[in-house]
């Protein structure tokens, strides 16, 4: 299967980045400076209808396929990685609805969700339970017509802006984590919820990522996605799938900062010359872009086989996103250097482009994680069978 | 209350412009925009549209066939329908010719409002509406800062060194705006799916009861020669210094032509 951009994705592309380099990318550093979630810029993007490309027509949204999302994600993240995360999480949150909810869910939260009226956030990990999924400890006792949910989470994207969450709690302790969990949909205004704080960051320091605590929250038993014992499996498809958002956004932090080092070798003079007639410049934006171009050409690909439901999905869109997190950082770092002294302060752009770039080997799987799933699928390619 | 806004597409401002040998521009060499300053005429007329003043917003413009580009994304920002004047014989065509084609144009889709932005990005000649209201024998309210329609009349607010004018005409008229009006929206994503979708035109000369001749082959003037901007000599470029000190050179530097 072969990528090519269509006449739609270069429209989309321009579309995207005007907005990017008119209205986003000047309120980049004061975001980032200001620790600022840009409810601004959330508005902008509701009003050019960006935070419906996941949902469907009939709830006004868009429809875009996953490579025009990817576009979507990737423009607007070469221009500021906290503003990308605003469409990202938009999709991560609804994704556990989208493959596993009712119509009767959808209808009464998607339009909200496709207009960016309202914006969703996906409440998965704990304290104790990062990579270690199954290990989560939050409950949801049924009691009647509800369910009672108890508990925290941590580092959830968006948890203290989003007026609706996809929680994951254990309705069946003891059958474990990965038969015993639940997924539910949790409007955030829901007595005995609380974001009580937020933590301080390296980097996407504009995107609030908080610590959300569940005293008895009651939830309607309809707001149960899915069976119950659904959860792991929910929460597993969900990132099988949304892993492909944080690929675009490396390789749109990565596309920004050679943007920016070629801008800057251009203009700057030492020894006589423009610092980027020096060949081992050259060398390294070559690198760079090649590097960049690769990540990206992963990244449309596994987003091809998301949308053709490639049996095989996982494999590609970890390895898309494994590649694009390593590169953004590798790509970032090099940037600074060639920005020599002026790219480590904050007058210019790349040393937080950097900082943006590191969590993309983080969240949403750690690089290590998304190593795993490669591998397992490697095994299973190979017929070796599975550890006795 | 319908309006019309004409539009033209013209190379990206900053790009590098190509001539072919006849010296024409060579449109397809560089990337084509809608004139920015016609944006400003189609922010002004979809505001009238919101503020529900005007029921119907036609795009109309006279180029090679590229320009359906601008009329698509004219239709991306809001507006019903597009035209596109398009011919062989209006190749190299000068503003007289062009006010002749519009002038023409419009008289057939007889407007209440023909709106124009104040200059094209390219010519810069600003003549266009003018010759258009005078061949339509309309009157012409131009350099407005915002149109205002009631009562069967059309207004703009002219900016002037010492304050500002408030000019009326009874409809139908041909009016400018300029930049003042306010920034033209973005096209939102859903405009620019929908613009695939609304009808847009194609006309050509014989369809406005033109004639080739009759335009005297498209041009009353004539390009003799086009050629780059000189360069002036050796520059002296003041950079990586700080603020204050580069501030000293450039003074320093004016005083000694006694030009402070």
């Amino acid at each position: 299967m072969t990528y090519l951009p269509t006449a739609e994705h270069d429209e989309l592309r321009a579309m995207v980045r005007e907005l990017a380099d008119e209205r986003i990318a000047p309120r980049a550093a004061e975001i980032d400076a200001n620790a600022e979630f840009p409810q601004d810029l959330r508005k902008l993007l509701a009003q050019q209808d960006l935070l419906g490309i996941c949902f469907e027509e009939r709830h006004g949204g868009t429809n875009l396929d996953t490579i025009g999302q990817t576009i979507v994600v990737e423009e607007i993240a070469r221009a500021d990685a906290t503003t990308s995360l605003i469409p990202i999480v938009q999709k991560l949150g609804a994704l556990p609805i989208i493959l596993a909810g009712s119509d009767e869910q959808k209808d009464r939260y998607f339009p909200r969700l496709a207009s960016g009226e309202w914006l969703a956030a996906f409440a998965l990990t704990e304290a104790a339970a990062g990579s270690d999924v199954a290990s989560n400890r939050m409950r949801a006792t049924r009691d009647g017509d509800d369910y009672v949910l108890n508990g925290s989470k941590r580092f959830i994207t968006h948890g203290s802006v989003a007026d609706v969450l996809t929680v994951f709690a254990l309705t069946d302790p003891a059958a474990g984590g990965r038969k015993g969990m639940s997924a539910f949909i949790v409007e955030t205004d829901t007595p005995g919820f609380a974001a009580p704080r937020v933590e301080h960051k390296m980097g996407i320091r504009g995107s609030p990522t908080a610590e959300l605590t569940f005293d008895d929250v009651r939830v309607p038993a309809a707001n149960r996605i899915g069976a119950d014992g659904d959860g792991f499996k929910i929460a597993m498809a969900t990132l099988d799938r949304s892993r492909l958002g944080i690929a675009a956004q490396a390789v749109g932090i990565a596309q920004g900062a050679l943007d920016a080092a070629i801008g800057y070798a251009a203009d700057r003079r030492q020894f006589g010359e423009r610092v980027i007639d020096f060949q081992g410049i050259q060398w390294m934006l070559a690198d760079m872009a090649t590097q960049t171009e690769a990540a990206r050409q992963l990244t449309y690909a596994a987003a091809a086989r998301v949308d053709a439901n490639a049996p095989d999905l996982p494999y590609w869109t970890s390895s898309a996103k494994l590649v694009a997190g390593d590169t953004a950082m590798r790509v970032t770092t090099d940037a600074v250097q060639v920005l020599g002294g002026y790219g480590y302060i904050t007058e210019y752009p790349v040393e937080r482009m950097m900082r943006d770039a590191k969590i993309t080997q983080l969240y949403e799987g750690t690089q290590q994680i998304q190593r795993l799933i490669v591998a397992r699928q490697l095994l299973a390619r190979a017929g070796v069978a599975k550890r006795g | 209350m319908k309006i019309v806004v004409c539009i033209k597409q013209v190379p990206a401002t900053g790009a590098d412009k190509r001539y072919t040998d006849d010296l024409r521009l060579d449109r397809a060499a560089a990337e084509a925009i809608i004139n920015p300053l016609d944006e400003y005429a189609i922010e002004q007329a979809l505001r009238l549209v919101d503020d529900g003043a005007v029921e119907a917003v036609t795009y109309l413009s006279m180029g090679p066939e590229q320009a359906a580009e601008a009329l698509r994304r004219a239709l991306a920002m809001g507006g019903d329908d597009a035209v596109l004047i398009t011919d062989p014989a209006l190749v190299g065509a000068d503003e007289w010719a062009t006010a002749r084609v519009l002038a023409a144009a419009l008289d057939k889709l007889a407007p209440d409002v023909s709106l124009m932005g104040m200059a094209s990005d390219d010519a810069r000649g600003s003549l266009v509406p003018g010759a258009v209201a005078a061949m339509r024998t309309l009157p012409l309210l131009s350099y407005g800062s915002e149109l205002k329609l009631a009562d069967g009349e059309a207004r703009v607010r002219r900016l002037t060194a010492a304050g500002f004018d408030w000019i009326a005409a009874p409809l139908p008229v041909v009016a400018t705006v300029t930049d003042q009006v306010g920034e033209p929206r973005y096209a939102s994503l859903k405009g620019i799916m929908a613009a695939k979708r609304k009808p847009l035109e194609t006309w050509s000369l014989a369809d406005l009861g033109l004639s080739a001749d009759e335009l005297k082959g498209g041009a009353l003037t004539q390009v003799t020669d086009a050629r780059p901007p000189e360069a002036k000599g050796p520059t002296e470029r003041i950079e990586n210094l700080p603020a204050a000190e580069a501030a000293t050179k450039i003074a320093d530097w004016l005083a000694a032509r006694k030009l402070i």
